[in-house]
């Protein structure tokens, strides 16, 4: 590779953003949902069923996501000798991010559900409303409401952590930034992707102020 | 027909036996209040006749049909689901602490149930909550939310809620004991209100004056047994002992 121009290494480094925030809305997509199915386990009265979830979450916080990236990319090969294409490494970014932060999100969830007031479930039950309608209409939006504050937390580091996905050379921001500043010997890429994930964080921030604020009609 | 019946009613916490062998009943319009010292059990009677809480043994019966019976091993059966959903919808409760969906503005919090459980027309159930809202005095706070309400006024819109899904028999657990004197005025004088709409209502309460004056019967009970029954002005007068210590005061006042 030659010199750049700075044009060109934005350019470059614009295709790696792309890659960055795919996984930071497909992540969300999918662990948030599976993240309130994963505390449905965790609360559950099936002993083994809690067992098992709190093992899963317990294993998802307590080793590197780096580590749970690499098992998901090259698990399937070394343990049955699965043959996956270079085309599996996005997938595989994706499914270790979103088993890893469905169990973060899990556990707020739970601290959300179990901080309800009783009486919330017993109006509820009074009022004649079924399972189903008392924990979506009744529950679940003012859980959300109190735990708006852990999950800005969460998105946050999802940002900065999709940068992760590099360990897979997956062309995400952080891989091409580092690529070119060896390339081009220049701090360039560095500063501009530390200007990306800032940027990012403060948008997150804001629109993450801005539900706050959204939901703030109750107390 | 009886509205309610509750026969031998049982129930203990751990070791702790906090109902023993309450039997009452409740007729159609009939008001009934609950007296008695805390801890005597009110509360866990009226939460073991709305179903929150499950009873060791006993029956409870609404207009004839079995919600819960003693079985064969001497515990509580409770009738199935569907059947238990059509029991409850005889019956309301008033929360002490309100329990109002604080995410819900004051008219939802009073048309969702009806919409959204008993699935009855949207213009009919909106009609009866402003009819209710008014009724309650509140007609301009249906676009409130429970958080800029007061106290009375958030025991006022549950009360609006409890009768917007028309229950036969309405339960007031203790619903000015979370308020203030004034507030407690206004609560009273709405639950009085009521009674000229033939619903029957079961008050467990402290305020002794109110009980006298708006119950049909008086129940009072002190450490799990209920001790005395009649109208007001029997118990009011009666020389039980234990019923004489407890209204005591309140038998000089009033």
């Amino acid at each position: 590779m030659g010199k750049m121009t700075i044009q060109q290494m934005i350019m470059q480094l614009a295709g790696g953003m792309g890659t960055s925030i795919q996984i930071f809305v497909v992540t969300l997509l999918f662990s948030l949902p599976l993240g309130l199915v994963i505390a449905f386990g965790r609360m559950s009265k099936n002993r083994l069923i809690q067992t098992i979830v709190k093992f899963y979450i317990s294993v998802m916080r307590g080793t590197p996501l780096m580590l749970q990236l690499m098992v998901v990319y090259f698990g399937p090969y070394y343990l049955f000798r699965v043959k996956v294409g270079s085309g599996y490494r996005l997938w595989a970014t994706f499914i270790g991010f979103v088993i890893n932060y469905a169990a973060y999100f899990a556990e707020i969830y739970r601290s959300g559900i179990q901080s309800m007031p009783v009486g919330q479930y017993e109006a509820a039950q009074i009022l004649g409303y079924n399972k189903f309608q008392t924990f979506f209409k009744i529950i679940l939006p003012q859980v959300i409401k109190r735990i708006l504050p852990s999950i800005t937390n969460e998105v946050i580091t999802l940002v900065k952590d999709t940068s992760l996905a590099f360990t897979l050379s997956v062309a995400e921001m952080f891989s091409i930034a580092k690529a070119l500043a060896a390339s081009q010997t220049n701090m360039i890429p560095f500063v501009a992707a530390g200007l990306f994930y800032y940027i990012f964080n403060l948008l997150v921030a804001v629109g993450m102020e801005w539900i706050e604020k959204k939901m703030n009609y109750y107390r | 027909m009886k509205l309610l019946e509750l026969n031998h009613v049982e129930k203990s916490f751990g070791d702790l036996c906090v109902l023993k062998d309450i039997s009452m009943s409740v007729e159609e319009g009939e008001i009934v209040s609950i007296i008695g010292p805390s801890g005597s059990g009110k509360s866990t009677l009226l939460r073991c006749a709305t179903m929150l809480e499950t009873m060791d043994s006993g029956e409870v019966i609404y207009l004839g049909r079995k919600a819960a019976w003693t079985g064969q091993d001497g515990r509580a059966v409770y009738a199935g689901k569907k059947e238990l959903k059509e029991i409850q919808s005889q019956y309301g409760l008033v929360f002490q602490n309100f329990n109002l969906f604080p995410h819900f503005s004051v008219l939802k919090n009073i048309t969702d149930a009806p919409l959204h459980v008993q699935k009855r027309d949207k213009e009919s159930v909106y009609r009866e909550a402003r009819e209710l809202l008014k009724k309650m005095g509140l007609e301009d706070k249906e676009d409130a939310y429970p958080y800029q309400l007061s106290g009375g006024q958030c025991q006022r819109v549950a009360i609006a809620r409890a009768l917007a899904l028309n229950p036969k028999i309405l339960f007031f657990d203790e619903p000015t004991s979370a308020l203030d004197p004034e507030l407690t005025g206004e609560v009273l004088k709405v639950i009085k209100s009521l009674a000229d709409l033939h619903i029957a209502m079961v008050i467990v309460t402290h305020e002794m004056a109110f009980a006298k004056d708006i119950s049909d019967r008086v129940i009072f009970m002190a450490g799990g047994v209920i001790v005395e029954e009649g109208t007001p002005q029997q118990v009011f007068a009666s020389d039980n002992e234990r019923t004489q210590s407890f209204l005591g005061r309140y038998g000089t006042i009033l």
